[in-house]
């Protein structure tokens, strides 16, 4: 099964849950054997399979939620970025701080941890997640470094505590 | 965090980008440049391909249920249910398959045989140049049939018995053992004017390729003939005209 693996662990971060997870995975795959005339041949695969999944999650009540508490200003422009004095030594994320990072990465708005990890995890292009998430590119480059201070301040706030 | 030049604080906006590797090779090139000039850009390019790697790391958090990941297998695999009149397109189509595999084993098989068949052959047209190569062609020289036999006895697990030779062209030469396909066998030599002709006796089971009628062939110009007896398979192998072989071959057929 093409991407099973991958699929299962993205549904699982989006998801938070197991059950919710397992859900999804399989009703991505019913939706995708059903709809696979409907892939155009050429085109990614991978793209159109994620998308089939997170649209799933986004109509399911978990993502229904999770859209709901998304911040106002995900895609609005803050200005300027906040400065921000780091010392070295706070730059460095240890290896010893994966777990930190899994916990800061699971308390992010979805749509900042789902682009978070088709970016940094699946390693895609942000042309392939422009089609995945159906945003333009300038979007995604903008969300994805929001995504990314948004991650380093709730790193910086766990480690402060 | 942001580049102390006000000026290009575009740089900063493009460093997600350059981490990513989706900067244009231009403007990578011109950050690259910046970067070593600013270290603010330099340090924040640096946490940002360490922030990048830290959740590259964690990513991969979950794994499926060993149980759900079969499940989904099987609910994909499914076969949806055949009405009955399609039935026997399958049926047909297994059938034709397993005929075809069936006659491909057979006719490889066959193929083998004859190959194998092909290699018995030429090993012991091998074997007969070599002796007529060596320069002690026999273990036991002598022309007398009742010196070649006994020598044999303990030599090789069977015995065989050697034509009376005294009114034919022919003369024994001597006797060595030889091998084929690891068991031992008798290859007696006989001349017949200036051409060696050498007789090959094995255990039929070791030769069970070689086809049950009588064999007469030319190989590589070799006169052979084959024919079994009383479970051992014997081949005449030489360079004699063809009338000298079955002439011999005759002969040692009388004795046997």
């Amino acid at each position: 099964m093409p991407l099973f693996d991958r699929l299962y662990n993205f549904a699982h971060w989006l998801t938070q849950d197991r059950q919710e997870a397992e859900d999804l995975v399989q009703e991505t795959y019913v939706k995708a054997l059903k709809g696979f005339s409907s892939f155009r041949p050429g085109t990614n695969f991978r793209a159109w399979i994620y998308q089939i999944l997170r649209n799933t999650f986004f109509t399911s009540r978990t993502g229904l939620k999770a859209a709901a508490t998304v911040p106002l200003d995900l895609e609005g422009d803050k200005g300027n970025l906040p400065a921000v004095n780091d010392t070295p030594e706070s730059i460095l994320l240890q290896r010893s701080d994966r777990q930190l990072v899994q916990e800061a990465l699971g308390r992010l708005p979805v749509p900042y941890r789902e682009v978070l990890l088709l970016c940094e995890f699946e390693e895609m292009s942000y042309q392939e997640i422009s089609a995945t998430l159906a945003i333009p590119m300038g979007t995604v480059m903008s969300r994805l470094s929001r995504a990314r201070r948004a991650l380093r301040d709730a790193i910086q706030e766990s480690q402060g505590k | 965090m942001a580049c102390a030049r006000s000026t290009e604080k575009a740089w900063t906006e493009k460093l997600d980008a350059y981490v990513d590797g989706e900067l244009p090779t231009d403007d990578a090139r011109a950050l690259d440049e910046h970067m070593r000039a600013c270290s603010s850009c330099a340090a924040e390019g640096l946490r940002k391909v360490q922030q990048k790697r830290a959740v590259a790391a964690t990513g991969l958090r979950f794994t499926p249920d060993p149980a759900f990941r079969a499940r989904i297998q099987k609910s994909i695999a499914a076969p949806r249910p055949m009405p009955w009149k399609r039935l026997w397109l399958p049926v047909l189509a297994t059938a034709t398959v397993t005929t075809l595999l069936i006659a491909g084993a057979l006719f490889l098989n066959l193929q083998g045989d004859r190959r194998s068949e092909g290699q018995l052959v030429s090993e012991l047209i091998d074997q007969h140049v070599a002796t007529l190569a060596s320069a002690n062609p026999v273990d036991v020289v002598s022309t007398d049939r009742h010196t070649v036999k006994p020598w044999f006895a303990g030599k090789i697990p069977f015995t065989f018995n050697l034509p009376e030779l005294q009114d034919s062209p022919f003369v024994l030469v001597g006797g060595r053992v030889s091998y084929l396909g690891q068991a031992p066998g008798a290859e007696l030599i006989f001349r017949v004017r200036q051409h060696q002709i050498s007789v090959f006796i094995f255990q039929e089971r070791g030769t069970s390729n070689v086809r049950d009628t009588e064999a007469v062939r030319t190989a590589l110009s070799f006169e052979v003939r084959s024919w079994r007896h009383n479970g051992l398979r014997y081949f005449v192998i030489g360079d004699a005209s063809a009338q000298d072989l079955d002439k011999l071959s005759e002969l040692i057929r009388a004795a046997g």
